[in-house]
């Protein structure tokens, strides 16, 4: 006998992440979810863009890691409310679910918060399979990584709305061609905003920042 | 590398899916869906799903994959296709306007109960 069951498997998940972009939505939050492999220089990145965007834009950032607090403590320099999420308690796993989101938002003041900037999983493919309740999502791609990783984790480029290609200042030292990066990347999806930036110089924050503000400002406006 | 995480919902779905009336029910097969574009391997997960159903009512059942292929359609000249490779671009106009129309799925389709 063949019992008809047509449900989603990630529809707990889907449901704890509507749950969250409701609380966020009413909170006025924006929320960023930012991934890529590891050591593409997420955290790095993102120390620089909180220097960047505060005082005007306030702050707050949920980092996951597998283990240890290395990331939340360079972070928490900035000022920012830091919230680190190992998820080894949740059986080490590989992205960052919905209702772990939801768990270390509670522990944030939302009121006082416009975008919660949430550093997933060092990993190009499970983190695109989980919607935590973000409102974008970008992924960073490092010029010590192949050129071609688009093209090997097209769901993660496709899911995204914009892409960073960091660590620029290093190009001088190596044989990466930058061109093709960006073009495994439109071959995915042809209109991605693609930001060439350097964590560490800080070149080329001007258009991403300039980039995210737009994109934060714009959910204000919407909801307003 | 979230397969354990998803047969585990499979089976959770599964055993909930069980028709309240037949308690003794014994599983004998799940049909899923999966997209050629889902993060999940289908090895991966039959693995999983062999270990994670031991002590459960799926015991000894077998998991069924259907994979689904990545197809689109263009926006801006209306047509279908299925997606090969790693691009997603109109074979036709070239146009990379485009929407997915299947291959992300990951849906538990039905389960089959032994007469
Ligand atoms: N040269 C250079 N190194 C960088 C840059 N961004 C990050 N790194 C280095 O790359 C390594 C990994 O960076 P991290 O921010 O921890 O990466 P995450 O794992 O993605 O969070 C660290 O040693 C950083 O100092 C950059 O723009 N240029
Ligand atoms: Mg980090
Ligand atoms: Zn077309």
């Amino acid at each position: 006998m063949e019992v008809k069951v047509v449900r989603k498997i990630l529809d707990v998940n889907d449901a704890m992440a509507a749950q969250n972009r409701n609380a966020f939505g009413k909170q006025g939050v924006f929320v960023l979810n930012v991934m890529s492999s590891p050591g593409s220089g997420k955290t790095a990145l993102l120390e620089r863009t909180l220097s960047q965007l505060s005082p005007e834009i306030r702050c707050a950032v949920i980092v996951g890691d597998v283990a240890t607090s290395h990331d939340a403590d360079r972070l928490a320099k900035s000022g920012a409310p830091v919230v680190q999420v190992n998820t080894d308690a949740f059986g080490g796993d590989c992205h960052l679910a919905a209702h772990v989101i939801g768990a270390a938002a509670s522990d944030l003041d939302l009121s006082a918060i416009d975008l919660l900037i949430v550093e997933n999983v060092g990993n190009l493919v499970c983190p695109a399979e989980f919607d935590i309740g973000e409102d974008a999502r970008v992924v960073v791609l490092s010029v010590t990584e192949g050129e071609d990783k688009p093209v090997k984790y097209p769901l993660m480029f496709r899911v995204c709305d914009a892409a960073l290609l960091n660590k620029i200042d290093l190009l001088p030292h190596l044989d990466y061609d930058i061109a093709a990066a960006r073009g495994y990347i439109r071959q995915i999806k042809s209109d991605m905003p693609i930001f060439d930036v350097s964590a560490k110089t800080g070149e080329g924050f001007d258009a991403w920042i300039k980039w995210l503000k737009k994109t934060v400002a714009a959910k204000s406006t919407a909801a307003a | 590398m979230h397969e354990m995480g998803i047969a585990a919902q499979v089976v959770q779905i599964a055993v909930d899916s069980i028709p309240a009336d037949m308690p003794k029910a014994r599983v004998q097969q799940v049909n899923l869906k999966v997209g050629k574009l889902a993060a999940v391997v289908p090895q991966s997960l039959l693995f999983c799903y062999d270990i994670i159903t031991r002590d459960t009512p799926l015991a000894g059942s077998r998991l069924h994959i259907e994979e689904v292929p990545v197809t689109a359609r263009c926006n801006d000249c209306g047509r279908d296709w299925t997606v090969e490779g790693p691009v997603f671009r109109c074979p036709d106009c070239d146009s990379g306007s485009i929407q997915l129309t299947s291959g992300q799925e990951l849906e538990i389709i039905s389960i089959e109960i032994e007469d």
